[in-house]
């Protein structure tokens, strides 16, 4: 029993982790058919400015929660900065080669923040612990769990309903929808794609570093994070299908509780969980769980 | 007949350089023409728009084949080893094969990621083969001959010339028939091609297995190199790096993969050795200067200079 | 950048004639016959990735800082006499990140192109077996300095290649011996180790260490997350409903900070008692956020561990004062394969007799040599005389307010003989048939 609620608990804890993680690759992926390696290097840039203006912050002796604020603003320079530099300077001159040069490109990129890091941050870790321990704890029998990895399952839930707003009710969702379904067809009603592009890739690249940003006090942050958080993401995304936000959500779901589910009951697979979950879905359904079925084009 | 005249000329042209390379240029060149292996299976598949990203599943398979099969029957032959190496990579290729040719696109690179990792997974869950730390490959013979330890390199050299010529040059027989025609038309549309009466998925099924029996060709090789093998053959960065040197090569020849491959690994040697802190820099920088201006490649710029001499 | 890759020293060196000044006595060791000109020696390391920080970096800071001094005949008695058989080290940084076949490569290259003549360097127990035979192969001399894998000297034998530190048994064998003389009555055990090579050997040393010593205390079935992992909600749940009275633990770097600062949140360490093995190269990262009654290790006698002589104390106060942090075990070890390099070439130098020593004779020179270092003193007792034996000590982590600074308290040292086999013996079967011949008084 309390195995059980024990596995429920970390699954819906690192499947929110993962949802947050993954949640920008899917829609930069779903609404331009980006597959993006650098997305790992946003998660980096998030925790590392995050993690340094935390450290600054709490030197400082200002008031604990604005720890959080910073989170949220590291996160959005990144993403302004970052993102807008690789669209405006890189991508655009992609659009219409193929995706999987674009990809490399991204890979590119990727490989080559790794060594901007450490040269901007040297090698040595930063701690961004304060915000951790801030929100306390919640004992549950023997149990101890910490109040923040409660709260990233909030945190998931918000982002999940926030896209689905903007998505669904929203004029400028709405368009983008239109664009995800069908970019020429979109650009000739009037749609203007090249700014839906830029906007898009931004808030994915907001969201990437966003997920760095919170696993900073988590985690100590040192060189080569980014490289596992990429294949988590993919593994997460194809699991649901390229796109799909409800995908994500599932992916993330199905990924978090069996990899739970696996350290506590058997380790010695936690390995494998992962990849065999990746290559039974595709196995079965070659386009993730919750993908649209392609017309074939003659 | 030219084109076997063509062969035996590239195999005098390879060996001959054997003699003139130094030490450390040579152990390169044998890295490099392997590896080459492996990129030419990727430029087999990338003709017909397909990207794998974990070709290391098969570097991996021909390499583990070369550490392992000494151990376990006392065959230290290369030309052995190599040949099990590949028949064990095309094997498994065409048992998984029949699933992935059903997948185009970023699914049919991210399920051969899938597999390869789970090969990972279960390398480094063998605590028997040394897990991530690897074990030792023993030093080979040739056809009964047991080199110096001096001239092992130049004897290693030389078997890799004559195989990666011939391999290649089977490749090139192979894009000329009209299966192998059939891969750019694949890549335009599947459609019409299967109107026209022929099966794509077992062209892309045949495509595949080749490129996994040279990815294990390759890593059967470069397992006598190194005289090494680990999981990290496996990983997801080394399947990755493959297909970068494939951009950075490009699809129009089969020479193309060994010149990219010999132009990536000198560039990494020198970018470590002069900009130690800056190598993935230079690398990456150099990933995003041929896509962005070199679209067909390395072999785009010898095309061209081909095309201006003529 | 916190230092960067050149060998020619930035303002450090006016500190350290002052300080070295005082150490200049009798020496033991001076060679008869000098060599002139420089040797070549590649230093090799992770300098980038999360090997870096913990390791690479730490490695490097000794490297640079010893090399200088050597060369300017500066590090206290017995090394006085400046270079290394009186050769000038031209040190040659390369860095070990990008998988074995880089490494090898690199390795060829060094020696091939660069000229270089001998090697101190690697860390992963990965690239030290890959470069092993190469080094034989190409008659160059290696002194392996960190790399854990007693596999090395057990299953092949070598000409050139050495190890100055002991291997990961060591760390095995006296954490349990630890756990056995302070704990002794605990009913279980488990581990938490990183699912990779290095992770699976500390747990079985590890584990079978502790059933020849108490072999009453149940084993509990080891937690082994995926390298680099980062986050271990799922595993510190498993294990406050587990309970085990100790946790040993080999993860390192950010995974272990990572894990401390997670697991200390939700009060794991109350709960059970833990063991880390590489736990020195982070204590002073995290400070007062380690928290105390953690059983630390240094992988030997090194960091806080190294016992007072003229030579820690010089390596120590000149380290601190350059890099502004003190030194921690891999650059204790680095150090120490420098020193074995001297020792190497000082030797050589005399059966050279006035010309360069050759890899042959610097091999010679360290066989079955028995040196002070920094930390302890070293014994070149196995394989050959090629694979170091040293004592190795434990203790509790203790965090000093009044000071602001990370201590250790109830330091227990085991003598060299007993958390390490005896030659010829290999490691596994040796603990698995109840650590024979150890001599722990």
């Amino acid at each position: 029993m309390l195995t059980a609620f024990a596995i429920l608990v970390d699954g819906l804890v690192f499947a929110s982790w993962l949802f947050i993680v993954a949640l920008g690759l899917t829609l930069i992926f779903g609404v331009m058919k980006i597959l993006n390696v650098a997305h790992g290097s946003f998660y980096a840039f998030g925790a590392y400015v995050a993690a340094n203006a935390i450290g600054v912050y709490y030197e400082a002796g200002l008031p604990p929660l604005g720890g959080f604020a910073l989170m949220a603003g590291a996160a959005l320079v990144v993403g302004v900065v970052l993102g807008t530099a690789l669209e405006r300077g890189l991508l655009r001159f992609m659009y219409g080669r193929d995706e999987v040069l674009t990809a490399l490109v991204t890979f590119a990129v990727f490989l080559m923040m790794e060594d901007v890091i450490i040269l901007v941050w040297g090698a040595d870790p930063f701690f961004a612990y304060q915000p951790y321990g801030l929100l306390g704890v919640t004992e549950a029998g023997p149990l101890v769990l910490s109040n923040y990895d409660l709260s990233l399952i909030g945190l998931a839930f918000t982002l999940c309903a926030v896209t689905w707003w903007v998505l669904n009710r929203t004029r400028q969702g709405r368009l983008l929808i239109a664009v995800i379904h069908d970019r020429e067809l979109a650009a000739a009603f009037g749609i203007n794609v090249t700014r839906m592009f830029t906007l898009t890739f931004v808030i994915g690249a907001m969201l990437g570093a966003l997920g760095g940003a919170v696993t900073a006090p988590m985690i100590s942050v040192t060189p080569g994070i980014g490289v596992e958080v990429i294949v988590l993401a993919f593994a997460i995304v194809v699991i649901g299908g390229m796109g799909s936000i409800w995908g994500a959500v599932i992916g993330a779901v199905v990924v978090g509780v069996s990899r739970a589910a696996a350290v506590h009951l058997l380790p010695q697979v936690e390995l494998f969980v992962i990849y065999a979950v990746m290559a039974l879905v595709l196995a079965f359904r070659p386009e993730g769980l919750f993908s649209r079925a392609q017309a074939r084009k003659i | 007949m030219g084109y076997g005249l063509g062969l035996v000329a590239a195999a005098a042209v390879l060996v001959g350089a054997g003699w003139v390379l130094p030490e450390w240029a040579l152990f390169l060149a044998i890295v490099s023409l392997a590896k080459g292996l492996v990129v030419l299976g990727l430029v087999v598949l990338w003709r017909t728009g397909l990207v794998s990203f974990g070709q290391g599943l098969y570097y991996g398979l021909g390499a583990y084949t070369v550490g392992l099969l000494p151990q376990i029957t006392g065959i230290t032959d290369a030309v052995l080893l190599v040949a099990t190496g590949t028949a064990i990579a095309g094997l498994v290729a065409f048992a998984l094969g029949f699933l992935l040719s059903r997948y185009r696109e970023i699914f049919f690179a991210m399920l051969c990621l899938a597999f390869a990792m789970i090969l990972y997974g279960i390398l480094v869950k063998t605590e028997a083969l040394g897990s991530t730390d690897g074990f030792h490959v023993v030093a080979v013979t040739y056809l009964g001959y047991a080199p110096a330890i001096e001239s092992a390199n130049q004897v290693l050299y030389v078997f890799t010339a004559i195989v990666v010529v011939v391999l290649a040059g089977l490749v090139g027989r192979y894009l000329q028939s009209v299966t192998g025609q059939m891969t750019t038309a694949i890549r335009d549309n599947e459609l019409r091609v299967e109107y026209l009466g022929f099966s794509v998925r077992r062209a892309v099924h045949t495509k595949f297995v080749i490129a996994g029996a040279l990815a294990g060709a390759g890593g059967a090789i470069v397992a006598t190199a190194i005289g090494h093998v680990d999981p990290e053959m496996v990983w997801w960065i080394t399947s990755g790096e493959f297909v970068f040197v494939t951009i950075l090569s490009g699809s129009g020849s089969v020479i193309a993969p060994f010149i990219g491959s010999t132009v990536f690994e000198l560039l990494r040697s020198f970018a470590l050795e002069y900009a130690p802190n800056f190598w993935q820099i230079i690398v990456g920088g150099s990933l995003l200067a041929v896509i962005m201006f070199l679209p067909g490649g390395l072999w785009s710029l010898v095309a061209k200079w081909r095309a201006s001499g003529r | 950048m916190k230092s960067t890759i050149a060998t020619k020293s930035r303002g450090g060196r006016a500190r350290l004639l002052g300080l070295a000044a005082a150490a200049t006595l009798a020496a033991t060791i001076a060679p008869g016959a000098t060599a002139q000109g420089s040797l070549k020696v590649g230093i090799v390391g992770f300098y980038t990735g999360a090997a870096a920080g913990p390791f690479g970096i730490p490695a490097r800071n000794a490297a640079e800082l010893v090399i200088e001094a050597m060369n300017a005949g500066k590090v206290p008695a017995p090394y006085q006499s400046a270079g290394a058989g009186g050769l000038q080290i031209d040190a040659v940084y390369i860095d070990e990140s990008g998988g074995t076949a880089k490494v090898v490569t690199d390795y060829r290259n060094a020696v091939q192109r660069q000229g270089v003549e001998a090697f101190v360097g690697y860390i992963s127990s990965g690239s030290c077996l890959a470069i092993a035979p190469v080094a034989e192969e190409l008659a160059t001399f290696t002194i392996l300095f960190d790399c854990g894998t007693p596999r090395i000297f057990e299953d092949a034998s070598y000409t050139y290649v050495f190890r100055t530190a002991a291997t990961a048994t060591m760390d095995g064998v006296g954490a349990a011996r630890y756990v056995a003389a302070k704990f002794p009555d605990i009913k279980n055990y488990q581990g938490i180790n990183q699912n990779y090579a290095w992770g699976q050997d500390s747990w079985r040393d590890f584990e079978l260490a502790m059933k020849a010593l108490l072999p009453n205390a149940k084993s509990e079935d080891s937690l082994f997350p995926k390298l680099f992992a980062g986050q271990y909600g799922a595993e510190i749940s498993s294990l406050s409903v587990k309970r085990p009275n100790v946790l040993h633990s080999s993860l390192w770097g950010g995974d272990l900070e990572s894990f401390v600062l997670q697991s200390s949140a939700r009060a794991l360490n109350r709960q059970t008692t833990m063991i880390l093995t590489t736990g020195e190269t982070t204590m002073f990262r995290l400070g007062s956020k380690l928290p105390d009654g953690i059983i630390l290790g240094a992988r030997g006698p090194y960091g806080v561990y190294a016992r007072d002589s003229e030579l820690n104390t010089w390596f120590r106060n000149a380290y601190q004062d350059r890099f502004a942090t003190p030194p921690t075990y891999p650059s204790y070890q680095m150090a120490q394969a420098l020193l074995g390099l001297k020792i190497a070439y000082d030797k050589a130098a005399t059966a050279a007799g006035g010309s360069k020593p050759t890899s042959a004779q610097a091999a010679d020179g360290l066989a079955g040599a028995e040196y002070e270092a920094f930390g302890t003193t070293v014994k070149m007792a196995l394989g050959n005389g090629r694979q170091a034996i040293t004592e190795t000590a434990y203790g509790l982590s203790k965090f000093d307010k009044e000071t602001g600074t990370a201590t250790i308290t109830d330091i227990i040292r085991f003598p060299a003989e007993c958390v390490n086999p005896p030659d010829g013996a290999k490691s596994v079967e040796w603990i698995q048939g109840g650590m024979q011949g150890a001599k722990c008084d």
